[in-house]
């Protein structure tokens, strides 16, 4: 898949609002022919909206969606070569598993004998062929999530919706229907659109990730991207944990990296994808293992930045420990892997004064001019 | 601490106050006395009366054409009111539900007397098609307020997913919407069948020479004094009003599980 493909599904200036609320907020956004593409955001954020656009249960206010090159916008949902998983499964009850998947081909006018063979085809693929007799109402809820994954698919749609269709199920079970989703979206290759608010989720499945917040897109990227390069505030705070360290703008060169002054601690490089002057206050995002600590004084290298200050806590949590660190007024978060605890020479105790170090490259500028968008003390 | 015997004792007495009167009633029809006073044997002879009596037939003839036809009627027309009143939300939508709930608190005779008064005004000689008219007229609220019932609590997520399938507006509704809503339906016409059976006020008001039904020849009969017939007719109709009043509980319970 290269980037000079054309986008096989697009939103073109999209909005739909609901009375006062904006529930998508002119959102343009590219999905490429098999990928699989997350909308990930909190509730609320107009994920589940834009996916229904869709589908077509809801019509956008303004703007396209355009489908392979056809315009679907004011095609009614039975027309669209789409289809959707629900997140409350939404199976016929009335009819059995076999007639449930059967629903789309019958409707479709299919000859008997390839809605029987296609059927076949699918009960093997989510391993259902022992059920097919049985109503929804006897089922567990990852086997009537099978049967709507397949109900689905059965019509080999242009484009699979999901609507956080692992929502209703248990920890367990929605491990298990990840690795399952993925096996499916490898074998049938059709391009999955995958609503959820589960970062972990998200994270695991996607090709690309579209993180949304207020009916807005907030970044489009890899997971790799999404969570190494955060763009904003609200995605490098919703995906993964992070430290934001406030700071004043010294200079600004236009290789992409900034020179900052965090406290009285300067200059400290990073990576600066924002239209920032110097002098202005702006918001610094550090991942919490992006840190190195010590409680000796690290070598100036010119690509590390270093800043001291005193452990407050020290939280051991098996596969890493949580140092919280007090650097003049605000607190960072730290976490550090285990691989060598055991044979550190120093060990890092409360009220140790202490060195963190970090990569110009692991440092964000994500927000500028704010007054108190997020505590930066919130160091989660 | 002992359990007090009082509310068995009240409930006791309540049904002995409601059931009582049916259960006398029932006993005399098989009573072999001309009056109701003595008992003075087991007899079938006033069920065998009744099936000879052609005026009773007639009745029952015009009562189960009636009773069919406003069914039918305000069926459908109770169900496309509960769909319109469930899907849309306006001030009207308001004042529907206002005019379709009405006929369930206002007077019957109140209702019968209006209901006349309309008839005559518009020139309508009085008969089975103004009992049957006025049958709909407050049919339709019951079958309404049991399909209403059931569409609040019904997902419509699945008719969502049956467009999303491919299925039109048409196939949707025969293939997903009715079934599933069908036992609810069904109730409503129940309950509706049951109710035009049963009505005496409403059909006194609006019936006609030659338009009797069963209810207004059962209360001719009282006046012409012939109770034991009246006790044996009561208890045939009391069985087929328990019997589809128990099927429409049954089919508006059997969802909800």
């Amino acid at each position: 898949m290269t980037d000079s493909h054309p986008d096989f599904l697009q939103f073109c200036n999209v909005s739909k609002s609901f009375g006062a609320t904006k529930a998508v907020d002119c959102v343009s956004l590219g999905v490429k022919r098999g990928e699989f593409f997350s909308l990930l955001g909190p509730s609320g954020c107009g994920k589940t909206t834009l996916l229904r656009l869709v589908a077509g249960f809801e019509r956008p206010d303004l703007g396209t969606i355009v489908l392979d090159g056809r315009d679907l916008t004011d095609l009614p949902p039975h027309r669209r070569k789409v289809n959707t998983i629900f997140q409350s499964y939404a199976l016929f009850p009335h009819l059995t598993v076999r007639e449930n998947i059967a629903f789309g081909p019958r409707t479709a006018g299919w000859a008997k004998a390839e809605i029987a063979r296609e059927l076949d085809k699918m009960l093997h693929l989510i391993q259902m062929e022992a059920y097919a007799g049985q109503k929804p109402d006897q089922l567990s809820g990852g086997q009537k999530q099978r049967v709507a994954i397949a109900r689905a698919l059965i019509n080999e749609p242009e484009v699979l919706l999901l609507d956080e269709p692992l929502a209703a199920l248990d920890l367990k079970l929605r491990q298990r229907m990840l690795v399952e989703l993925d096996q499916i979206h490898d074998e049938v290759g059709i391009t999955f659109l995958y609503v959820t608010h589960d970062q972990a989720e998200a994270m695991s499945l996607s090709d690309r990730i579209a993180v949304m917040n207020a009916g807005r897109i907030e970044q489009v990227g890899s997971p790799f991207e999404i969570y190494e390069s955060p763009r904003s505030s609200f995605v490098a705070a919703f995906i993964g944990d992070t430290n934001f360290l406030r700071g004043r703008v010294l200079e600004c060169g236009d290789s992409g990296y900034a020179c900052l002054e965090v406290g009285s601690f300067g200059p400290v490089r990073c990576r600066n994808g924002k239209q920032t002057r110097a002098g202005e206050h702006v918001y610094l995002s550090v991942r919490p293992e992006k840190f190195q600590i010590t409680r000796d004084r690290p070598d100036p290298d010119g690509v590390h930045n270093v800043i001291n200050g005193t452990v407050e806590d020290v939280i051991y949590l098996g596969t890493h420990t949580r140092y919280r660190v007090g650097v003049q007024e605000s607190i960072i978060s730290v976490f550090v892997q285990h691989s060598r605890l055991l044979h550190q020479e120093k060990i890092v105790n409360r009220n140790d004064e202490v060195w963190l170090r970090w990569h110009a490259d692991d440092g964000f500028v994500v927000e500028k001019d704010l007054k108190d968008p997020k505590d930066p003390r919130d160091g989660r | 601490m002992k359990r007090s015997r009082l509310p068995l004792l009240v409930t006791v007495l309540v049904l002995i106050f409601f059931y009582l009167p049916i259960i006398v009633l029932i006993v005399n029809s098989f009573n072999d006395s001309r009056f109701g006073g003595t008992w003075e044997g087991f007899s079938l002879r006033w069920y065998a009366r009744l099936v000879s009596e052609r005026e009773i037939w007639s009745a029952l003839e015009n009562t189960l054409i009636v009773g069919i036809a406003a069914t039918a009627v305000s069926t459908v027309l109770g169900t496309m009111a509960a769909f319109a009143l469930h899907r849309y939300a306006s001030t009207l939508q308001k004042a529907h539900y206002m005019l379709i709930y009405t006929p369930l608190v206002v007077p019957e005779v109140l209702m019968g007397m209006s209901l006349l008064l309309l008839f005559v005004a518009a020139g309508m000689s009085l008969g089975l098609v103004t009992i049957f008219l006025a049958h709909v007229t407050f049919c339709i609220s019951y079958v309404a307020m049991v399909v209403l019932g059931r569409l609040q609590d019904f997902d419509f997520s699945i008719v969502e997913a049956a467009r999303d399938l491919g299925a039109g507006w048409w196939t949707t509704t025969w293939r997903v919407l009715l079934p599933l809503l069908a036992p609810g339906i069904l109730a409503g016409a129940l309950l509706a069948f049951t109710l035009s059976v049963d009505d005496f006020v409403i059909s006194f008001f609006v019936a006609g020479p030659g338009s009797t039904t069963l209810p207004i020849r059962i209360y001719s009969m009282i006046k012409h004094g012939s109770p034991p017939l009246i006790n044996a007719l009561s208890t045939v109709l009391l069985v087929v009003t328990f019997t589809l009043l128990f099927i429409t509980q049954h089919l508006v319970e059997e969802r909800r599980k």
